[in-house]
């Protein structure tokens, strides 16, 4: 039994792909969290407008005019940078991103990403998602592996795309998934779940090479 | 003198269905002197450009609780319930356009150009009704650009001549949408001398801005 809070298992599992040098933006949410478990050096880019992300002020030394791309007061690391939209997205659609992670609906074994819109029910918009997951170099997906019970990694999404097939790597509390020549591919099992726990709840066909934990 | 104008007339330079371009990121870097007295006066049938439709009780977001717009181009409207509402009842046009892509088709109706090619939203419903060029095996979508008949914008120091400085995540849309309308309106938080901007520091010139409005000076 894994008694780990689910979410912090995947934020820790994520931080590890995030190496020294990159450029990395995080989605609202549980990507958020990833930041608290980095160890390398890594520059947090937010596309509201500034690379070198810091953490959350304290309640006294909040300055509005810093925000994240949820709009909640953040702060700025030593040697960041402010800028403009064009300039953002510039960052993001070109191909600077050396990492993104973010949330999903649903994500299918073709690496197609839903995660903007639940038709008539949730219409909340793409934001940036559209344009960091064609932009970015390695896209990653942070979530638990259902919603309330229902099956979150699919043979094919339902949901409209945000892009198609363009996910990298999917991180669940259960295990990780990564898309190898093109080939959805269980690589690890978290402490704790089998092969047949993940196999249960992934109705998306996968192969298996799990990399053994160092 | 010159540029600096009450919030009165400013609202009244605002007629009912006019396209504004409001800049700002969930209400961070948005006008909101203006954006308040907007609401007050209730001016109807406007036409949005903004990045997002802020929450209810905030920014341009109180404007849409109150019935101003007939249609919003926004890229999230997420975290303004009514929008949503609205929007599934066809109360409202939105248009969603993904946040790069409006960034740019923003710069492209300010830049000149006839609109711009972009990888983002191929293979979703973004791409519907839209022109698709391949270009060396990349498929992309044509853009058309933006603009506007009026630019509302913030600007943290702006000097009496219009010149003017976003501070940190303030600036976000705001020098696009400057460049993008014919007419630019910047609410000024600080007003100073024209020359107190290190001009190195000047992010939209005030060559581009028509009119300054200041704490409701008249």
């Amino acid at each position: 039994m894994n008694t780990a809070d689910p979410k912090i298992t995947i934020a820790k599992r994520v931080a590890k792909e995030l190496k020294d040098g990159y450029m990395v933006n995080l989605g609202i949410g549980l990507p958020t969290m990833v930041a608290d478990y980095v160890e390398t050096n890594v520059t947090f880019q937010s596309e509201n407008g500034l690379l070198g992300l810091g953490p959350k002020p304290d309640d006294d030394k909040i300055d509005r005019d810093i925000s994240n791309a949820g709009g909640q007061p953040v702060t700025m690391v030593a040697g960041g940078m402010y800028f403009d939209s064009a300039y953002s997205f510039s960052l993001i659609r070109g191909g600077h991103v050396d990492a993104t992670v973010l949330g999903a609906l649903q994500v299918d074994e073709r690496a197609n990403l839903a995660n903007w819109m639940i038709p008539g029910k949730m219409v909340p918009g793409m934001g940036g998602a559209m344009d960091l997951v064609t932009g970015a170099k390695k896209v990653i997906i942070a979530m638990l592996h259902t919603s309330k019970g229902e099956p979150k990694i699919l043979k094919e999404c339902t949901l409209p795309l945000t892009a198609p097939g363009v996910v990298d790597m999917i991180v669940t509390e259960m295990c990780v998934f990564e898309f190898i020549d093109g080939v959805l591919t269980l690589t690890e099992l978290s402490p704790g779940f089998s092969l047949s726990d993940v196999k249960e709840v992934t109705p998306a066909d996968f192969t298996v090479r799990l990399v053994e934990e160092i | 003198m010159g540029k600096i104008i009450s919030i009165d007339e400013c609202i009244k330079l605002i007629e009912p269905g006019s396209v504004i371009m409001v800049g700002g990121f969930m209400g961070v870097g948005s006008p909101h002197r203006i954006i308040d007295a907007l609401f007050e006066a209730g001016t109807n049938k406007l036409t949005l450009i903004c990045n997002d439709t802020s929450m209810e009780d905030y920014g341009v977001g109180k404007m849409v609780v109150n019935r101003q717009f007939r249609r919003v181009i926004a890229s999230h409207i997420g975290l303004n319930r009514e929008s949503g509402r609205q929007l599934t009842a066809n109360e409202t046009e939105f248009e969603l356009v993904p946040q790069g892509t409006l960034a740019e088709r923003i710069r492209a109706g300010g830049a000149g150009l006839g609109g711009i090619l972009t990888p983002t939203g191929v293979g979703t419903v973004v791409e519907e009704g839209k022109q698709i060029i391949e270009i060396d095996g990349t498929k992309y979508l044509i853009e058309l650009p933006l603009r506007a008949d009026i630019a509302l914008i913030a600007g943290t120091k702006v000097d009496e001549s219009g010149n003017v400085f976003h501070a940190k995540t303030t600036r976000n849309f705001n020098p696009l949408m400057a460049m993008a309308a014919d007419l630019v309106i910047v609410e000024a938080e600080e007003l100073v001398k024209t020359g107190e901007i290190d001009p190195h520091l000047v992010m939209t010139p005030a060559t581009l801005v028509d009119y300054i409005v200041f704490g409701g000076v008249s």
